[in-house]
């Protein structure tokens, strides 16, 4: 085991290959291959949760590349990903434009978004661009209630059927394979921005601005970029979310969403793709526990019958960042990277 | 003509004067020390010349181009790189992504190209990697090329940020207290690093130091800055034998 982590590896194209080792080729095929019986054998429910684990994920590394790793925070990320939503949900119900064109429209509208947000923010730091960009989801979240004649309003919008080439995707079962190869089109292609040139670039920002600047990084192109990129990804991920939910309504992008995605990437991990895929699926999944220990209070607790509400779920993902940003401010993926050297050195231990 | 001509250069904040009314010329392929007491100035001519600081006052040229109140990342694309007094490195990445950041002014993979890995963003890494390997080599930090710089000692700190500098490729080089906190060891290894790097990679550079013994050895003209005023400028002898430099110091000291 131990001669795993000082394989000898020839040419610098071998350095930067993604997975290095036979072993993480094969731990991640047999991953796949769970991920592929799965409907097969997993409740619907089950699947439905990991579809909207999948949109989470793709949501959750948007705001990680701005805020984890080029340090630039938002409290608007909602409002980017409500933009992706609803611009699917309302050509795709009015027009009956393809979801081919859809996302890829989603994603690019929400990135102007992010480009009309991020230019007038670029002197902002830290308390006054978490405000700016707070202000921006209420903003959003007012437009889509009162420009009732685009976006219904109140009503919501539902959304026509995910077609792809002809073979409608009309259940979770069937957007779940749809939903697991785009996420890890995300997640590889996140990754890799994050390993070459522009991601070094966003990273030096966050650590050292003025340090990056006189390197030759221009502030004002790449935090921009760091904007654009993250609200894509927040865009592509609202339209999808649009089509796994067929029905949007404003409801469903409130400020709380924003401070849900901050969770993600805190808990999962600032800084790390890994990170904002662990945050993603456990803030998604953290609810279920918390309506399962609900319901085993009641059974000691009559009294409290039926109050389980969304305010249980504000307070657990308040709970979660304190906790997280005292006691394991690496998130997730710190006590993983922990696991996994304990495992590579074993038997030796230091 | 000379590569740096620095021309009436004045820099206030507020009622402080950091810089008064500064002439200098660097010439092509030397080492020129900058010196001078606590507070006098050097950190801010630094700045000023990085673009970290717009002057007041005065004019910046390089190779006869005015420079004065470019941005810091255009003039970084015109051949200046530097060191800061205080270790300015990316802390949460390790050596060689430190050292490749040296190498984005050299680079032009976008967001798209990256994101995909494919082609030409791929070569550009390899290549560009090439280049910082051989700094590594030349600066003697192969082993640990690999770690977070954050965890570093002090001492190989500094030097990761010289190796980030001349990653560059520059034709400046600015160096602020390069020995600074080391011991007689590691000054020498530093003092033999700046002569190599003008010796062999051809770089001009300018140095600013408060280790005499460093200065006197290994520098080709010195200027001498007080109160943001330039008291003297010459070579290592005339400095050492002048009256105004020598008041300005045992003013300073004792
Ligand atoms: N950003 C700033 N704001 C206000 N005053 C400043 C600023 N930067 C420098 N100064 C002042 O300018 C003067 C020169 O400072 P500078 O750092 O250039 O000195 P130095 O020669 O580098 O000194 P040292 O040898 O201690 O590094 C000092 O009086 C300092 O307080
Ligand atoms: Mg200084």
């Amino acid at each position: 085991m131990a001669i795993r982590s000082k394989t000898f590896r020839e040419s610098y194209y071998e350095d930067i290959k993604l997975f290095k080792t036979i072993w993480i080729k094969s731990w991640i095929g047999l991953f796949l291959m769970v991920l592929a019986v799965l409907p097969l054998i997993g409740d619907p429910y089950i699947i439905y949760l990991i579809n909207i684990s999948c949109i989470a994920t793709i949501a959750a590394l948007g705001l990680n590349i701005l805020t984890g790793f080029t340090g630039q925070i938002s409290l608007g990320h909602a409002a980017f990903f409500a933009i992706g939503a609803y611009c699917t949900a309302i050509i795709s119900s009015r027009f009956q434009v393809p979801f081919w064109i859809c996302l890829p429209a989603s994603g690019v509208l929400a990135a102007c978004a992010g480009l009309f947000v991020g230019i007038p923010c670029l002197r902002l730091k830290g308390l006054y661009l978490a405000m700016a960009t707070m202000s921006f989801g209420v903003v959003v979240e007012y437009v889509v209630i009162t420009w009732d004649s685009v976006t219904k309003g109140v009503r919501g919008i539902s959304v026509p059927t995910l077609n792809l080439l002809g073979y409608p995707l009309d259940s979770n079962n069937k957007l779940y394979y749809f939903l697991i190869v785009l996420t890890a089109l995300a997640i590889i292609a996140a990754t890799n921005l994050m390993r070459t040139r522009v991601g070094r670039a966003f990273i030096a920002i966050r650590d050292r601005d003025i340090a990056a600047e006189v390197m030759g990084v221009s502030l004002t192109q790449y935090k921009v970029m760091a904007f654009a990129i993250s609200s894509f990804y927040a865009g592509i991920a609202g339209g999808l979310y649009a089509y796994v939910m067929e029905y949007i309504h404003p409801e469903h992008f409130t400020f709380l969403l924003s401070v849900q995605y901050l969770a993600m990437i805190i808990v999962g991990g600032l800084g790390s793709i890994l990170g904002s895929i662990f945050g993603a699926v456990f803030i998604t999944i953290i609810p279920e526990f918390i309506k399962g220990l609900a319901q085993f209070l009641t059974l000691l607790f009559p009294a409290i019958e039926d109050k389980y509400d969304d305010g249980w779920n504000i307070a657990a993902f308040g709970l979660l960042i304190m906790l997280f940003l005292i006691f394991e401010p690496k998130g997730l993926s710190g006590i993983w990277t922990r696991i996994k050297t304990c495992f590579k050195n074993w038997p030796y231990t230091y | 003509m000379d590569l740096l001509e620095i021309r009436h250069l004045s820099l206030n904040f507020g009622g402080i004067v950091a810089l008064k009314n500064v002439h200098m010329t660097v010439k092509k392929g030397q080492i020129h020390a900058i010196i001078g007491p606590n507070g006098a100035g050097k950190t801010s001519l630094f700045n000023c010349l990085s673009g970290v600081y717009i002057p007041t006052e005065g004019e910046i040229l390089v190779e006869g181009k005015n420079i004065t109140g470019l941005k810091p990342h255009k003039i970084a694309r015109l051949g200046i790189a530097r060191t800061f007094q205080n270790i300015e490195l990316f802390a949460n990445m390790n050596v060689i992504d430190n050292l490749l950041l040296g190498r984005h002014i050299h680079m032009n993979s976008g967001p798209f190209s990256g994101s995909f890995f494919y082609g030409k963003a791929l070569r550009e890494e390899v290549g560009n990697r090439l280049k910082v390997e051989e700094i590594i080599d030349f600066l003697e930090i192969e082993k640990v090329r690999k770690q977070l710089v954050g965890s570093l000692p002090y001492g190989i700190q500094k030097r990761v940020e010289l190796g980030r500098a001349l990653t560059m490729d520059p034709k400046i080089l600015l160096l602020d207290e390069p020995a600074a906190g080391m011991n007689v060891e590691e000054t020498e290894d530093i003092a033999r690093f700046v002569l190599d790097i003008n010796e062999e990679l051809g770089m001009t550079i300018i140095l600013v130091e408060h280790d005499m013994g460093v200065v006197m050895d290994i520098v080709d003209e010195i200027t001498v800055l007080d109160f943001g005023s330039k008291i003297a400028n010459g070579n290592p002898r005339e400095i050492q034998a002048n009256p105004k430099v020598i008041e300005a110091y045992l003013g300073q000291d004792e």
